[in-house]
């Protein structure tokens, strides 16, 4: 389903199988197990890069799983649970003491898109794979972080809006014009986990004190880290 | 250390002397006192210019006065006095019923980028100069204001997150193409400088009332604003 894998200073957190890699509450306590093991293993230098196998890096939530529950008080309230479940596997990245890129071998769409926009860094390939927020085709409303998450990682109203109002499925090209993404310039999947790797080499030798970085990044977030219930100040001693 | 000069309708603030213009509690003040006669002396059609002479805009916070304390606890109280001083400083800046202008003549690091971020227009050099905010590598999280100060000027997630969480030295251009600053056109200070003052007087050809917009300035920022304790309603007559 998932792995945990350390390449000298890399965690690569990857989702496991040629399938769509849809959240189900195993697969989302899986992946909050992981990070958390990352998070205990990390020192200076540390970084993850978030990666899947196959078409898709992942395609949200389990809505089959949700559908099996046999009525639709149930369906509603799987569903509930998904999303509740999710949130603290935000928060975690959010507060992983260490960088983070998401390396897109495929289509992310929904609580998909959402595990993206938790990195620091998102590459995503050029010839295939869309971003796709569902919710508005699927009939269904916005879990509070997730609207939290939009707004405080999509700069623009025309992005939000392209990206939540328009049922579009966004390539490559057109992430990285709306500022989504970071780039879009490989046309395989190996050569998003190349650049990723890359990148993440040069972030491992500056030796951060992952504490602080995570500190200042949640200090971007300042609504959203409320929401997900993640302090921002820690007392760090300095390099004076 | 920093000198006001009024040139027709324009205040002009410079910091002096060739070296890094770390901000120091003298410092702070001088230039607190500064923007506050400027304040004092503003009419329609003032606007303000701030630059300074030599390598830097400014480094940031005097860092080695902070360690000369001679304990860690000592450096800690220090900087947080320093840290707690220019917010201020940043106020002052957001309050001016006046345009204004940062003119940088090289480097602006941490509070240095700060103080330039404080003002409404940001023109730097396409040859020399970097914004850094050296947090990141220094191992200091950031100073409350100073994090609502990038959430509100700075637009995108990536321009942020480059900014704050990379490391990185930013040149004119990219600074440009992130939108942090107006402009990074001139190869030299006085070409920066001489583009200020051109934008300096076709502000003050508008002979806009100061206080009106130093109300909508601050109407933009209301998260900042809260945190810096500034009110941004006033009772203006139209």
């Amino acid at each position: 389903m998932c792995t945990l894998e350390k390449r000298g200073n890399l965690f690569l957190l990857t989702l496991t199988g040629d399938n769509e890699h849809r959240f189900n509450p195993d697969a989302i306590a899986t992946i909050l197990s992981l990070l958390g093991q990352a998070k205990s293993q990390a020192k200076r230098g540390s970084v993850l890069i978030t990666t899947g196998h196959g078409k898709f890096f992942s395609n949200g939530f389990d809505l089959a799983w949700a559908q099996a529950s046999g009525s639709l008080t149930g369906a509603a309230e799987r569903l509930h649970q998904m999303v509740e479940s999710f949130k603290p596997v935000v928060g975690a990245l959010l507060d992983l003491p260490m960088p983070t890129i998401a390396a897109l071998n495929g289509h992310a769409a929904a609580a998909g898109l959402m595990l993206a926009l938790s990195h620091d860094y998102i590459f995503m390939r050029k010839d295939r794979g869309v971003l796709y927020m569902s919710e508005v085709d699927i009939g269904l409303s916005m879990p509070d972080y997730f609207a939290a998450m939009v707004r405080s990682k999509i700069g623009t109203s025309a992005a939000r809006r392209e990206v939540l109002l328009s049922g579009k499925k966004i390539r490559g090209e057109e992430a990285v014009a709306l500022g989504i993404v970071d780039s879009a310039a490989h046309d395989s999947a190996e050569g998003v986990v190349e650049a990723t790797v890359g990148l993440a080499e040069k972030l491992a030798a500056k030796k951060w004190n992952g504490d602080v970085y995570a500190s200042i990044r949640k200090s971007l977030y300042p609504e959203l880290c409320e929401i997900l219930g993640l302090k921002a100040t820690i007392f760090a001693t300095p390099k004076l | 250390m920093c000198t006001l000069e009024k040139r027709g309708d324009l205040f002009l603030l410079t910091l002096t002397g060739d070296d890094e213009h770390r901000f120091h509690p003298d410092t702070i003040s001088s230039v607190l006192s500064l923007l506050e006669q400027a304040k004092s002396q503003s009419t329609r059609g003032s606007v303000l210019i701030t630059t300074a002479h030599g390598k830097f805009f400014s480094n940031g916070f005097d860092l080695a006065w902070a360690q000369a304390a001679g304990s860690q606890t000592g450096a800690v109280n220090r900087m947080h006095q320093m840290v707690e001083s220019f917010k201020p400083v940043i106020a002052a800046l957001f309050d001016l019923p006046m345009p204004t202008i940062a003119a940088l003549n090289g480097h602006a690091a941490a509070s240095g980028l700060m103080f330039a971020l404080s003002h409404d227009y940001v023109f730097m050099r396409n040859d020399r100069g970097v914004l850094y905010m050296s947090e990141v590598d220094l191992g200091l999280p950031l100073p409350d204001y100073f994090a609502a100060m990038f959430a509100a000027k700075i637009g995108t997630s990536i321009a942020k997150r480059e900014l704050l969480l990379s490391g990185k030295k930013i040149k004119g251009e990219e600074a440009v193409a992130l939108g942090i600053v107006d402009s990074a056109a001139h190869d030299s200070v006085e070409g920066v400088v001489e583009a200020t003052v051109s934008l300096g007087e076709s502000l003050a050809a508008k002979k806009w009332n100061g206080e009106v917009y130093a109300s909508i300035r601050k109407s933009l920022y209301p998260g900042l604003c809260a945190m810096l304790s500034l009110t941004a309603k006033i009772a203006a007559s139209p």
